[in-house]
């Protein structure tokens, strides 16, 4: 059984991570961030098969892409959390010669990221290689990945939705972000989107929605339901319905907090609203 | 002066396909990724003999690059085969941010480089691919000059860890070098040693400028003629020994002179050793519908142009 206190503290001291990461240099992406941590911090501690004593080939473990590299925060502190790096690595988020650099990157070595992403919608692409190396080495483990919604925009996620189907890729789980934001407002006013459900199936996917994405229950349930439905011949997506900037009151509900870090009254808010539990980097 | 026999028409694509096809028997490791071009890359004997490492992507050379990068982690060597064009300027991010930047074991194998192409027309035909590719960070530039080499630098770069950009083409040219000879990356290869000018070429031009100093001979000439076939990391250290004896030079390519093998070229003499230049290139234009050998007259890339090139540079030292 899921140890859900132990899954909460994590959540309350990865989300101050996020806003102190991002409050000492004055950039970053909270917003994103924050709407993912409690998915982040299940598949790392609940979900995959993953080993900490990071190699770049993941054989025989789970293995997870970042496509949406711009909440860099969030992943940076689960990893450290997870034992990938050293959580006082966390103070040099964006700084001149750290490993942590503004969108994650393998060209500074840092443990637990295996692609460079930030440029949006190369992740799935990526997924599915090592999807297929996977399966030629027999290895028997999962790739997962997340995507924004937003980035759902960029076609080359469609070259790849394309394929995963077409080639039978089961050993995929690709889950989207759907906090219904992006940059220059709600997804709905800069391209509509439609029905992301309807796509993937059109597609030829199997649809898992988590419709609370902000919830350790119904994460742990819909994930382990996605897993069920892996290895039979098709490719599975899960539909993650998330609130933009959850746990910081006045982030929430907004695309405003996208890329803006706070200032140093309102990182004081937002700690107050999220206490230490593990002790702060 | 050495003589160098033409054993026969040869397209360089083959060569790929060739090599390819024995790298499959030999290096259980490597895979070959196509978007819907396996019959022009010649990947068909890869296929046939590995199904299960042969990935068919489609019409998607976005999703390609992509899936390539993944391979490699896991281990596998990714061997990518579409035209140049779409092997470089319409993927240029995925390249940049999940292959070079990323330090991905990608092989990106590219034909049709070129005008050679032909009738299809400047949509196909790329002029521009060697100067995207040599921008990136960490990534090796290759374009070979005949069969044998191709079939050479294809088994060559599987056993090199790190990106690279291998360039190769559509028409049958003059196949030269020697068979299963061996390909050192980043080793500039001396065909014939002179004292009045350095002819530098890549691709099939190298044939070209084999012609070109037979031609200068005859006029009392003596012309030295280098094979670069790796473009980058590029050999400096030949150029500059072969320009201290001759103290000027003619750099051939099929390809733009913005940001070709002649840029490289003069990039080095003007920091070591600043040495009169002159390109045989094309001249920042699209190329247009032809047969190859048209276009390459129409262009002037050609041992009549290399002949040419050569007396001017000559006047000029």
């Amino acid at each position: 059984m899921a140890d859900i206190q132990h899954l909460t503290n994590l959540v309350s001291q990865v989300r101050r991570d996020i806003v102190r990461q991002v409050h000492a240099v004055n950039s970053g992406h909270p917003g994103g961030s924050l709407g993912c941590t409690e998915f982040l911090v299940t598949l790392y501690n609940e979900i995959m098969d993953h080993n900490p004593s990071f190699t770049m080939d993941g054989k025989n473990e789970d293995i997870f892409f970042l496509s949406n590299g711009h909440i860099s925060p969030v992943f940076y502190s689960v990893l450290a959390r997870a034992g990938y790096f050293p959580i006082e690595e966390l103070s040099t988020f964006r700084k001149l010669n750290t490993r942590l650099q503004g969108h994650p990157t393998t060209h500074e070595g840092l443990p637990g990221v295996r692609i460079a992403s930030g440029s949006l919608g190369q992740g799935l692409s990526v997924a599915l290689g090592a999807a297929a190396a996977k399966k030629l080495n027999g290895d028997t483990k999962t790739v997962f990945t997340l995507h924004g919604d937003g980035e759902l925009q960029e076609g080359q996620n469609w070259e790849a939705i394309m394929y995963a189907a077409a080639k039978n890729v089961d050993n995929l789980i690709a889950t989207i972000d759907v906090n219904g934001q992006q940059i220059d407002g709600s997804t709905e006013h800069v391209l509509a989107m439609g029905s992301l459900q309807g796509k993937f199936e059109a597609f030829g996917w199997q649809v898992v929605i988590i419709e609370k994405g902000n919830d350790l229950t119904s994460i742990i349930a819909g994930m382990r339901e996605a897993i069920s439905l892996s290895r039979k011949q098709t490719p599975v997506c899960v539909l993650l319905y998330t609130e933009m900037g959850n746990g910081v009151d006045f982030m929430m509900g907004s695309h405003k907090w996208h890329g803006v870090a706070p200032n140093d009254d309102q990182l004081e808010l937002a700690l107050a609203q999220n206490p230490s539990t593990l002790a702060d980097y | 002066m050495k003589t160098y026999v033409n054993t026969g028409n040869k397209d360089t694509r083959s060569g790929f396909g060739d090599g390819l096809t024995e790298l499959g028997q030999k290096n259980p490791n490597v895979v070959a990724l196509c978007a819907d071009l396996t019959g022009s890359l010649k990947m068909n004997e890869f296929e046939k003999n590995h199904p299960e490492r042969f990935f068919q992507v489609g019409i998607a050379e976005a999703n390609m690059m992509g899936i390539a990068a993944g391979l490699t982690i896991g281990g596998k060597i990714p061997f990518t085969g579409t035209f140049a064009n779409f092997s470089t300027g319409r993927v240029y991010d995925q390249i940049r941010q999940s292959i070079a930047y990323s330090d991905k074991n990608v092989k990106i194998c590219a034909s049709h480089a070129g005008l050679t192409l032909g009738e299809d027309g400047a949509t196909h035909q790329i002029l521009e691919d060697i100067g995207l590719m040599k921008m990136l960070p960490g990534m090796t530039v290759i374009n070979t000059c005949d069969y044998n080499q191709t079939k050479a630098a294809t088994l060559a770069i599987a056993d090199f860890h790190g990106p690279v950009y291998l360039r190769f083409g559509r028409p049958k040219v003059a196949n030269f070098t020697s068979e299963n000879g061996e390909f050192h990356i980043g080793k500039a290869v001396m065909l014939q040693e002179g004292t009045d000018v350095t002819l530098v070429a890549t691709g099939h031009l190298v044939w070209e400028a084999l012609e070109a100093a037979k031609t200068l001979h005859e006029q009392g000439i003596s012309a030295e003629v280098i094979n670069i076939h790796t473009i980058k990391p590029l050999d400096e250290e030949a150029i500059i020994a072969s320009v201290k004896k001759t103290g000027c030079i003619v750099t051939a390519e099929e390809h733009n002179f913005l940001g070709g093998l002649g840029e490289s070229v003069a990039r080095t003499l003007s920091q070591h050793i600043p040495t009169p230049q002159e390109f045989v290139a094309t001249q920042d234009t699209f190329g247009e519908s032809g047969t190859p050998e048209e276009l390459l007259e129409k262009y002037e890339l050609n041992a009549a142009s290399i002949v040419k090139n050569a007396l001017k540079v000559l006047s000029r030292k």
